[in-house]
């Protein structure tokens, strides 16, 4: 990362160099910044309607994203540095912005303007589509999905703007988008407990207890279908990273294990061996060949790994410690480690466990928090806490620790951060 | 030894020694092992034994009216039916005042072979909300498999869980917790009037 950022203005010559920092879709630009610190950015004021609100929702997105420090500017100080005629660079520069970023609202969209600094020229010109502002939703997902280009073209890294997180409220799945807005209902009034997303974001399987049933809801057509029902429970389904099957928990008269249904429907196949134990909350690798969950096949909830098929079951937790209640894992989007949840006395903090030494990270000391799961980036998660009184979604960035409240209301429980979105 | 200890030594000595006056023959009482948490263990105790005590106590009036030769009614035979269980904290394990109830179910299941049951299992909310569905089923399949090892036919038991999503007490006190571990019964087609168990 730092010898990338070290290198920034060379990487602008090399091109195919920078082409292996970004996605097919990004181009990065060379910013000139000091590598240890975050790039500085200023987000002019754009004219035409709706700018201000891009704008807003753009410096709320980057400062998210915890990889560029958002420059904000009083009123008068932000029409000072988008003067008419040329980005005020001098200002710019004193500012410590390695860049300025000014978007203006057109007939079919977005038009984008950023400018490099140091450089005093323009590094990119770009139109976006959006759909018209009145469609609320569409239309921020499209200012997110700006969001998450512009991170990419100044950081090398895509943000995570245009996301959404799946999560349980009053007995119904909801989403809400990954600034905290746009918090839409997607089941009617059940008994639904925790869901995940299709790996391409266009669908959800998500768990219920009355009846006991996994549900997969096609999140384009609205259509919903049982994966699997009958005696007993059914819970937290996930979909293998190929999209192709979903792995659950299910338990009648012997003990819970994990099971695999394929997406597209069928019979159902039993994969771990729990022999009477309980057997939950599978968690894919990122390559689809492992398989991590909890199981108190030893007497008290601990975390395994296994391979896909069931095989080659290894014990991850059972070592360490006085705490014998770990749960609800989640892989890593880069594969490397595991996020879960582990009990501290009468209450449970976010923790991570890296695979290579098994050393882990305690990430959390405030409330009872659970239920982590890794935002697509592999640097932020969100979990439940109820720090704040009442169990709400949080958002951690683990490479800072910076916390911030995702929803507010009723209660909110088991988050399942979805995959980068296209609309 | 510190001073809180010989205190301690003391109220034991003290109390075995009340103990002592009243019983001729004073049993060696077991020491409880105390760990980290010793209070919420003492509170979690005393809260199981005053369960007992109840739960033994509506027991013996039950056996008592069932040794009586006045009519069991049917009223009371779905009660029992109906009678909830209780366990400890992540286990599913059953306890000796369990048993007893199950034996009573049993007793009426067997005379009463049109009789099925639902049995829901429950936990209280202190692990994970998934964990602790599959533990109120384990609770569930273990009061399936005690009824079966008493005859009763397993296809007329029926097991499901609902973890801790209905709890019956909504407090975060282990009274309440120990209310919220539980298995519940729902008997089908027990409406009618019903035959009596022989004792």
């Amino acid at each position: 990362m730092i010898y990338r950022r070290t290198l920034g203005a060379l990487l602008l010559v090399a091109a195919p160099l920078a082409a292996q920092d970004t996605t097919s879709r990004g181009v990065r630009i060379g910013l000139t910044y000091d590598p240890g610190s975050k790039p500085g950015i200023v987000v002019l004021p754009g004219r035409g309607v709706g700018a201000d609100s891009i704008r807003a929702i753009l410096q709320r997105d980057m400062d998210f994203g915890d990889r560029i420090n958002v420059i904000v500017l009083d009123p008068a100080a932000a029409g000072e540095a988008a003067r008419a005629s040329a980005p005020n660079w001098a200002m710019l520069a004193r500012l410590g912005a390695a860049a300025a970023v000014q978007v203006t609202p057109t007939a079919i969209g977005m038009h984008v303007a950023v400018y490099d600094v140091a450089k005093q020229t323009t590094a990119l010109v770009k139109d976006y589509p959006a759909p018209a502002m009145a469609e609320t939703r569409a239309w921020r997902a499209a200012v997110h999905g700006l969001s998450d280009d512009l991170e990419e073209s100044l950081t090398g890294t895509r943000g995570i703007a245009r996301t959404r997180i799946l999560f349980e409220r009053g007995k119904r799945m909801w989403t809400v988008d990954s600034d905290g807005e746009q918090v839409v209902a997607v089941t009617e009034p059940g008994s639904p407990l925790v869901g995940s997303w299709h790996p391409r974001g266009t669908a959800i399987a998500y768990s219920t207890y009355m009846p006991a049933a996994i549900v997969v809801l096609d999140l384009v057509t609205g259509r919903s279908r049982a994966l699997a029902s009958g005696n007993g429970v059914y819970f937290g389904p996930v979909f293998s990273p190929d999209g192709e099957n979903v792995a659950y928990s299910h338990g009648v008269d012997d003990g819970t294990d994990i099971y695999v249904s394929p997406f597209a429907g069928g019979g159902q196949r039993k994969v771990s061996i729990g022999r009477g134990s309980d057997n939950v909350t599978p968690s894919y690798s990122p390559d689809g060949h492992r398989i991590a969950f909890m199981s108190q096949r030893a007497g008290h909830p601990e975390l395994y790994t296994m391979d896909a098929d069931g095989t080659n079951t290894e014990p991850l937790t059972l070592d360490f410690g006085e705490n014998v209640y770990r749960a609800n894992p989640d892989w890593s989007p880069d594969g490397q480690r595991l996020a879960f949840q582990s009990q501290f006395g009468s209450t449970f903090q976010i923790m991570t466990i890296a695979l290579r030494d098994k050393s882990m990270k305690q990430l959390t000391s405030d409330g009872r928090n659970e239920e982590p799961s890794w935002a697509p980036d592999g640097r932020h998660l969100a979990f439940s806490s109820n720090r704040s009184g009442v169990k709400q979604l949080w958002i951690l960035d683990v490479e800072t620790g910076r916390t911030r409240q995702l929803t507010r209301g009723a209660a909110a429980r088991n988050a399942a951060w979805s995959p980068r979105l296209l609309n | 030894m510190t001073r809180r200890t010989m205190v301690l030594s003391l109220a034991v000595i003290l109390s075995a020694g009340t103990t002592q006056a009243c019983r001729k023959k004073p049993t060696p009482q077991p020491v409880p092992v105390m760990d980290m948490g010793a209070s919420q263990h003492v509170a979690d105790s005393a809260a199981v034994a005053a369960r007992t005590r109840r739960t033994a106590d509506s027991l013996a009036a039950l056996n008592a009216a069932a040794r009586d030769d006045a009519p069991k009614t049917s009223a009371e035979m779905r009660a029992l039916l109906s009678q909830v269980v209780y366990f400890e904290y992540d286990r599913d394990e059953l306890r000796d005042d369990t048993r007893a109830t199950l034996d009573a179910k049993a007793s009426i299941l067997a005379a009463n072979t049109g009789v099925s049951l639902v049995i829901t299992g429950h936990t209280d909310e202190r692990g994970t909300a998934e964990y602790n569905l599959a533990l109120g089923q384990r609770r569930a399949a273990q009061v399936k498999r005690y009824l079966a090892s008493r005859g009763v036919s397993e296809d007329r038991i029926t097991t499901q869980s609902l973890g801790d999503s209905q709890p019956a007490s909504t407090g975060t006190n282990e009274s309440d917790y120990q209310r919220n571990r539980r298995a519940e019964f729902e008997p089908r087609n027990a409406s009618g009037t019903l035959v009596r168990p022989r004792s």
